[in-house]
């Protein structure tokens, strides 16, 4: 029952509701089914395959709501989850922000299911790890990888009528390559909806070349430099930021949102003019989920407008609040960049440093959104638009926002992860010390 | 959607608080009704073991697992989320054609648990085919049918949600009363009902449980537009809700009062609401070379950090090269027995057995009868962290017993056990060690915290900072956080408090692996200074 259809799903969901006794219940269903295998030392280490079935219901008594979950779907089985739930309901605590159940809503319909993706099999798998394994023996390099697929469905009904249902599939793969004398390492990584898009042999000659590139770094000072961050460690640092653009920890004083004196950010020119981000569910590239765990629709936002702060989300609750619609936050977000390819970027730098990706990343301070974390698997010394000798790693103490002020070139805006976003030229990036790491 | 964001989609999300979770919401007294007894496991074990020899495995475990969570989280004057989730199901891991193989579902019915086995056995061979050197097991005598219970005083599911509810509330209450301008407050209960079976002949069930209680106190300054927080002085423990009976003998007085076995939240929700006020005022520190003098709040972190993670044999033999990373402490420091990992007075245990930790259990997640040995001697790296399938690089006749996995549906691989500083065999209490400081910090509470792919350059914060001049403490800092080596950094520890001092502190959830699984772990020290550590100020204006 890994892959349950729109009308299986409805059925479902229709008898659940119909045991109901609550004032407002709602029910979900989620159902997966994925398999994985990780690589190391030029060989499979683990592998497997997992299936889950489970189906949620939410029951309230005027503010009071239970929640309770089975894995069982007998007539029974549904009437008892429902039952729970209730008796859950009637011994919770009453929530003030309880908000009532949305009515019937109009989704987009998802594009973010692949049935090439769903086909995935032990076999299918370890054929693209072979071509990965491939490349690191021709290279003689050590290499380390993992693939993994999912596919599932996600569906919501409650008693005032609101249904929702999304496919959806994805497949991950990275892949580290390190030289043998452990002085040089290499690293790709990214997501995709369709596997028909992934390339392991293409992706792991990438990291293969990265680690013997990497090879003898040498230590450069720390300080301030321009870099230019493949897409890669652009999404690494960026990563967290349209999470921040919530408007109660903005109104509450307690977010890099917030301005001073009180109120928010909303309206204000924050980063560079340079910088336009915006989400989009039906972007073909980077599907997300077409409505949130409200039954709220997700529909394309835009966040910043050439710098200027265009919107914060806003839950139900706080958008009551605050006399406002609401407006999912999202965890997905695109990036718009320019033409050049991260070569141009490189060529039109006098002096820099690349950095493919970062590393360990975590907040020192939210009032800043300051940064921490560190430059890995490959990092390189430019001189007149060239790359002169790869270094040492760094770590760096740096906040996205003063990072965003200092935007001095974007490129071509690619998928990587769950963004999409350009490489980019920044000034007076701040690193603060050396690591020995490779 | 993955199985973890389901409770997201619920409706159960809470914000604020950043809560692992795992499973699915059922009713407290559906939590304590265990309908699956040891002999239903064990029939339904053998027919796995058997179905996945009959198709060639030539090494079978079964783990059937039911793993239960409950968290009251609440914030001001409101309960967020009172969740109680179960998550129930079996994984199989097989050896076939020398290959590792792994299924698993939660379908328990007979059929399913026998197409399960075969699934494994099918993963494995599709895998052998671009395997390299076939797995070797240290062999593991089996140990029939055992038991192990984790020995908690009171299981803090059988406590009464409204009692929870109500000491939170209590603890929110002091907060607001004393000009806090947020509090988040928490109680995150866990079970692990685990049996395992094996082809070596154990049958073994084990009942473990852990309890975290936490706050963060937020103080707000409208006219500056800054804000401050403190964070809980509590540790997550392997206990049950006895922790948070406070006990006089278990507080350490000082600066700020700190806990041993039993936790007062009350008490230290206030004073954390003194210091979120306090930081405000505090001065912002000069960055330069300081000796840091580090509580057990704050040090558990910097050792989880730079001796735990580097002394996974995984680490260091390149298994976690593409995801956590690879070690700086290489087979031949360890072969050479002479690497200066730290001074003299540096001497730091792995240990599964600890009373009270989150790493303690009876048997790990492949039958290993569990124990305690020593990492680093006297400043000298002596030993790793091994299990079964390793235990052969590094000479070892049998495991360390360090396998774990998080649950059913996720294969187990080598976790971190408890790895713990020795307390100083010479008597020294905190204020002595202060005493002997010229320009120092003292610090207490972890903050933020980052480090290298092989564990040498680290940084890390904290939740309150003393400036100490001339052997006394003169102030408050803030934008405090210190950067080092971790070879320099333990070789610069010149002095450690005696086991008066002694505490555990540990992460409910150390993330590794792919797909990445969380264990928790504890971490034991007494105070202890390093010499010469080079801390910046983190302030910047944006």
């Amino acid at each position: 029952m890994a892959l349950l259809s729109k009308d299986d799903a409805q059925a479902i969901l229709k008898k659940v509701l119909s045991y109901s006794k609550a004032d407002e219940c709602t029910v979900s269903i989620n159902a997966t089914q994925g398999g994985n295998i990780r690589y190391a030392r030029s060989a499979v280490s683990t592998a497997g395959e997992v299936t889950d079935t489970s189906l949620a219901v939410s029951a309230s008594f005027g503010k009071k709501t239970g929640t309770t979950t089975i894995n069982e779907f007998d007539d029974a089985s549904l009437q008892k989850v429902v039952a729970r739930a209730e008796e859950l309901a009637k011994l919770a605590p009453e929530n003030p922000e309880y908000m009532p159940l949305l009515g019937p809503q109009t989704y987009a319909d998802s594009i973010a299911f692949s049935s090439k993706t769903a086909g995935m099999s032990p076999e299918s798998r370890a054929d693209m790890v072979a071509q990965s394994l491939q490349v690191a023996k021709e290279a003689n390099l050590e290499a380390a990888g993992f693939l993994v697929n999912s596919s599932g469905i996600s569906a919501m009904m409650n008693s005032k009528g609101l249904f929702a249902y999304s496919p959806e599939s994805s497949v991950d793969f990275s892949v580290t390559f390190r030289n043998r004398e452990g002085t040089g390492s290499g690293y790709v990584s990214n997501q995709y909806n369709d596997v028909s898009k992934l390339d392991t042999l293409a992706l792991s000659k990438i990291a293969a070349s990265k680690a013997s590139m990497s090879a003898g770094a040498k230590a450069i000072e720390p300080g301030k430099y321009t870099v230019i961050l493949e897409p890669l460690a652009a999404s690494d640092i960026l990563n967290g930021v349209i999470r921040g653009f919530d408007a109660r920890s903005a109104d509450e004083g307690r977010s890099f949102m917030t301005k001073k004196g009180g109120g928010t950010r909303l309206g204000e020119q924050l980063v560079s003019d340079k910088v336009t981000i915006y989400t989009d569910p039906l972007n073909p590239e980077l599907p997300g989920d077409t409505w949130n765990n409200d039954g709220l629709p997700i529909k394309r936002t835009t966040w910043i407008d050439k710098g200027v702060v265009k919107n914060l989300s806003y839950s139900r609750y706080w958008a009551a609040q605050k006399g406002v619609e609401p407006l999912p936050g999202s965890n997905t977000f695109i990036m718009e960049g320019g033409n050049s390819s991260t070569e141009d970027l490189i060529k039109g730098t006098e002096k820099g440093i690349l950095v493919t990706r970062f590393w360990y990343i975590r907040m020192v301070d939210q009032q800043t959104m300051l940064l921490t974390g560190l430059t890995r698997d490959g990092t390189f010394y430019i001189e007149n638009g060239q790359i002169k000798f790869p270094v040492k790693n760094f770590r760096f103490n740096e906040s996205p926002i003063i990072m965003l002020n200092n935007v001095d070139e974007l490129g071509k805006a690619v998928r990587s992860g769950s963004c999409i976003l350009p490489p980019m030229r920044i000034r007076d990036f701040t690193f603060t010390s050396l690591s020995d790491a490779i | 959607m993955k199985r973890r964001d389901f409770v997201q989609m619920a409706g159960l999300g809470i914000g604020g608080l950043s809560l692992p979770f795992m499973g699915k919401e059922l009713p407290i007294e559906a939590l304590l009704d265990n309908p699956y007894d040891t002999a239903l496991k064990k029939q339904l074990a053998d027919i796995a073991l058997n179905a996945a020899k009959t198709k060639g495995a030539t090494y079978t475990d079964v783990r059937i697992g039911r793993y239960l969570n409950q968290f009251v989280a609440t914030r001001e004057k409101k309960v967020q989320a009172v969740v109680n989730t179960e998550s129930y199901g079996v994984g199989i891991r097989v050896i076939a054609d020398g290959c590792w193989g792994f299924a698993a579902t939660n379908n328990m019915s007979k059929d399913a648990i026998a197409d399960c086995a075969m699934r494994a056995v099918a993963v494995a061979k599709a895998n052998a085919k671009i395997q390299g050197a076939p797995v070797q097991l240290a062999p593991q005598k089996g140990f029939g049918e055992v038991s192990w219970k984790a020995p908690i005083e009171i299981n803090a599911f059988e406590v009464p949600i409204k009692e929870k509810v109500d000491l939170l509330m209590q603890v929110n209450d002091a907060a607001l009363t004393g000009g806090a301008s947020f509090i988040n407050s928490l109680i995150f209960a866990v079970n692990e009902q685990k049996y395992f079976a094996s082809t070596d002949g154990s049958y073994i069930d084990q009942d473990i449980h852990r309890i975290y209680p936490t706050f963060t106190v937020t103080k707000i300054d409208r006219a500056t537009g800054k804000f401050e927080t403190r964070n809980a002085f509590s540790a997550p423990m392997g206990m049950g809700y006895e922790y948070l009976h406070p006990r006089a003998q278990d507080k350490v007085p000082g600066i700020s009062t700190r806990y041993k076995m039993r936790y007062d939240i009350l008490e230290d929700v206030k004073a954390a609401v003194k210091d979120a006020e306090d930081k405000h005022k505090a001065k912002s520190v000069e960055p330069g070379k300081y000796d840091v003098v580090l509580d057990p709040t704050h040090l558990w972190l910097t050792i989880h950090e730079s001796v735990g993670h580097p002394t996974e044999l995984d680490r260091v033999l390149g298994y976690e090269a593409n995801y956590a990373g690879t070690s700086f402490l290489t087979l031949d420091k360890w072969e050479s027995k002479k690497f200066n990992f730290g001074s003299k007075l540096v001497n730091i245990v792995a240990d599964k057995t600890q009373a009270g930790s989150l790493g303690a259990v009876g048997y790990d997640d492949e039958g290993v009868k569990c124990g305690k040995w020593d990492l680093i001697k006297d400043g000298i790296l002596v030993n790793y962290q091994a299990i079964r399938d390793q235990a052969h690089i590094i000479g070892l006749k049998a495991s360390q017993g360090c396998c774990y996995s998080q649950g059913w549906d996720d294969v187990q691989f080598q976790r971190m056990p408890n790895v713990s500083l020795q307390a100083g065999k010479t008597k020294l209490s905190v204020d002595d060690m202060i005493k002997n400081v010229e320009k120092g910090i003292y610090i207490l509470g972890n903050g933020s915290f980052s480090i290298d792919q092989q564990r040498y350059n680290f940084q890390f914060g904290g939740q309150t900072f003393y400036e100490i001049a001339n052997g006394k403490i003169v102030g408050m800092l803030k934008d405090v956080a210190y950067q080092s080596n971790t070879q320099e950094f333990w070789n610069a520890c010149t002095a450690i408090c005696d086991e008066s001092d002694y505490r555990l502190g540990g992460s409910f959830n150390d993330g590794k692996g792919q797909p990445s699984q969380s264990s928790a772990v504890s971490h034991g020290s007494a105070t202890a200074r390093f010499n010469g550590v080079n801390v910046i100020n983190t302030a910047r204006k944006i």
